[in-house]
């Protein structure tokens, strides 16, 4: 190879041509690192995220340690465990948020399976059950208080069957967990299912061949292929249904058993103009999410996450 | 290891319908117990389709399937117990190796000890002992292979299905995997369906080859029957590279049918259908003899290209009429030689 370079190709590089090799080295191996320009793309959504995200947080973080009364900086996180009124609010939202986000997620698998073949009518059903994410939790509520409410429909037929009095389905825990519900459910509906379709159908083929009844084939191989998925899947649905507001106060009853997290800081921060211990119900809030999320996160960590061999 | 053998699986006008179309027009097909039948056909030809039926995993649209006189095509894939191996292999992604093969066997709720020995077993036969505490992203495709076609035969199947199992791999390895599954099919004495597109796999595993076309069976036969004596153009075109050329019948006495090409040139051949005027000559590169003196069935051509192959050439040559010819020879040639090719009456097979 040598003897056909030029002599000049020979000569060793002059000072200024060593410098460029040196930067066009600097650039390449950066590039090899996934460095490069286009990463200027991601500068617009992280200031966004700063702007948006980290600086509120840190400043409600360091307000909720700066309480109105002065005092300890603890003072409002005290507060709020020592009344019962506000240490309440962690239990009901719990209440709520971890049975509708169970109820969505368990109640996709089943709907989820059906769905994945194709069939007549596939589309309009994947609408219906989608819909309710559009309507907006405002709808919701009108719609449920006029359906469920005590001269609406279901309490019409309700009493028509013999009941003698209406049942009490607004205004209390069930008014809000059936909103939950309805917004919640199209949400965990089409993660699942983007889950599931990901799942290549011939392991259950091939299981099937090899003698795995469909419950065994359920059992060992697609359950344990979407489980990951599912519990990614219940940790949104969760964060969404632990941070309930307009149902709350619309079917709920936001003075009492439906006085979730998010009203507590709410009513605090405008309502009694105690921002630092607004801000501290709402770091609780945060907190209570993060250990529900990492609870499921680490019993995700303990199952297989690899491929599924699916289109997904 | 040796499977459940039965004496006859019958396929008796198995039909399968998509919506409005037919992949699958009424198969008949007696598969023995112990034979190695390839079905071949090109894609879209109901070859699968047929595997599918006989797995369980598409339900019949019409006809039926018996086992010894005991019918089958009712029961799901579970009941049956035939092993299938899949075109993807569809190893279970979240088991070890050992944990795929002993799938099925602990399906059956096999005792561990019974279950252990038989998947040790298993994994000596498809020498995958190094491998077998691994999962199958660790693997590669022909070691996949591997555990695919033993986690289908460790529960000795009456019957094992492969599904173009080896289209996935590259021609080294499939060459290799082939004579495994030869080896194997030899050592095990499995009943084995077989459903490939490539001509050249089907006739060196089976012992019996179904060819497909658009759902419909177009010759069963050993693979040197369905090679030398195709019964209709189709399979003739199918089983390796003929000849086709255009020709006119002038008369018939028997098997013998006497043609003339466009611009006059007579061939003798052998009818294996029902002629009419127009027909078609079908001729093996190989079977043409470069000759130096004018006879029957010579033909007179001009080389145009010469293509070296080791041992012999492959020519294209030229017919005074403007048709190509594909010749293989041992004599050597050069482009503008003018040569004559003699070819035997038997090997001019005349189709419709």
């Amino acid at each position: 190879m040598t003897a056909l370079l030029s002599p000049r190709d020979r000569e060793s590089p002059s000072p200024r041509d060593r410098k460029s090799l040196e930067r066009a080295s600097l650039k390449h191996r950066l590039a090899e690192k996934g460095v490069d320009r286009v990463l200027w793309l991601l500068v617009p959504g992280a200031v966004f995220v700063v702007l948006l995200f980290v600086y509120p947080f840190l400043y409600g973080l360091q307000l909720s340690f700066q309480p109105k009364g002065g005092g300890s900086p603890f003072q409002n996180y005290i507060t709020f465990f020592s009344d019962s009124y506000l240490a309440e609010t962690v239990w009901i939202t719990l209440r709520l948020g971890l049975p509708a986000a169970l109820f969505n997620v368990l109640a996709s698998i089943p709907i989820a399976f059906r769905m994945r073949g194709r069939f007549r009518g596939k589309r309009a059903l994947t609408t219906l059950l989608v819909v309710p994410i559009t309507l907006g939790t405002v709808l919701t509520a009108e719609g449920l208080l006029a359906f469920f409410g005590p001269t609406g429909w279901f309490n019409r037929i309700w009493m028509a069957l013999g009941a003698d009095e209406p049942a009490k389905l607004t205004h209390n825990y069930w008014g809000v967990l059936f909103s939950l519900i309805i917004t919640g459910f199209p949400f965990a509906f089409l993660l699942t299912l983007s889950y599931l379709s990901g799942i290549d159908p011939t392991l259950e083929q091939a299981a099937a061949t090899l003698g795995a009844s469909k419950r065994q084939r359920f059992r060992t191989i697609t359950m344990p292929l979407l489980a990951p998925g599912l519990a990614v899947t219940f940790c949104l649905s969760f964060v969404l249904a632990f941070s309930v507001f307009p149902s709350a106060v619309m079917v709920g009853n936001p003075a009492g058993e439906t006085h979730v997290m998010s009203i507590a800081a709410y009513e605090t921060a405008l309502r009694d103009n105690d921002f630092a211990m607004g801000s501290a119900i709402a770091m609780l809030m945060a907190l209570v999410m993060l250990i529900v999320i990492g609870v499921v996160l680490i019993w995700r960590a303990t199952l297989y996450r690899g491929a599924t061999g699916g289109k997904g | 290891m040796t499977g459940q053998r039965f004496a006859e699986l019958h396929l008796d006008h198995v039909q399968r319908a998509f919506g409005d179309t037919v992949a699958l027009k009424g198969m008949d097909l007696t598969i023995k117990g112990g034979e190695f039948v390839a079905l071949l056909g090109p894609s879209g030809c109901g070859k699968s389709t047929a595997l599918n039926c006989l797995a369980g995993l598409l339900p019949l649209t019409g006809g039926r399937i018996t086992l010894d006189g005991k019918r089958i095509d009712d029961q799901p894939p579970e009941k049956r117990g035939f092993g299938m191996v899949f075109q993807n292999y569809a190893l279970f992604p979240h088991m070890s190796v050992r944990r795929n093969i002993g799938f099925g066997l602990s399906m059956r709720k096999t005792p561990k000890a019974e279950l252990n020995r038989r998947v040790d077993e298993a994994v000596r036969l498809v020498q995958l002992e190094e491998h077998q505490h691994k999962f199958p992203a660790q693997l590669s495709g022909g070691q996949q292979q591997r555990v695919a076609i033993a986690r289908a035969i460790v529960l000795e199947p009456p019957l094992v299905l492969m599904d173009e199992p080896l289209s996935n791999l590259d021609a080294a390895l499939r060459l290799e995997m082939r004579t495994e599954i030869r080896r194997l099919h030899q050592s095990l004495g499995l009943t084995t369906v077989y459903v490939t597109h490539d001509q050249e796999e089907a006739l060196a595993l089976a012992d019996r080859l179904v060819v497909l076309r658009l759902g419909e069976v177009q010759q069963v036969g050993s693979p040197e029957e369905v090679y030398a004596h195709p019964v209709n153009r189709y399979v003739a075109g199918f089983m390796g590279y003929r000849n086709m050329i255009p020709v006119t019948v002038t008369s018939q006495e028997g098997e013998n049918t006497t043609v003339h090409t466009e611009g006059g040139i007579k061939l003798v051949g052998v009818k294996r259908e029902e002629l009419s005027d127009k027909a078609v000559a079908a001729i093996r590169p190989e079977d043409f003899t470069v000759v130096t003196e004018a006879g029957d069935n010579t033909l007179d051509a001009t080389v145009e290209i010469v293509e070296y192959h080791g041992r012999e050439q492959a020519v294209e040559a030229r017919l005074k009429n403007g048709e190509r010819l594909h010749v293989r020879t041992n004599s050597r040639l050069a482009p503008g030689d003018a040569i004559k090719l003699k070819v035997p009456v038997e090997r001019v097979l005349v189709f419709a």
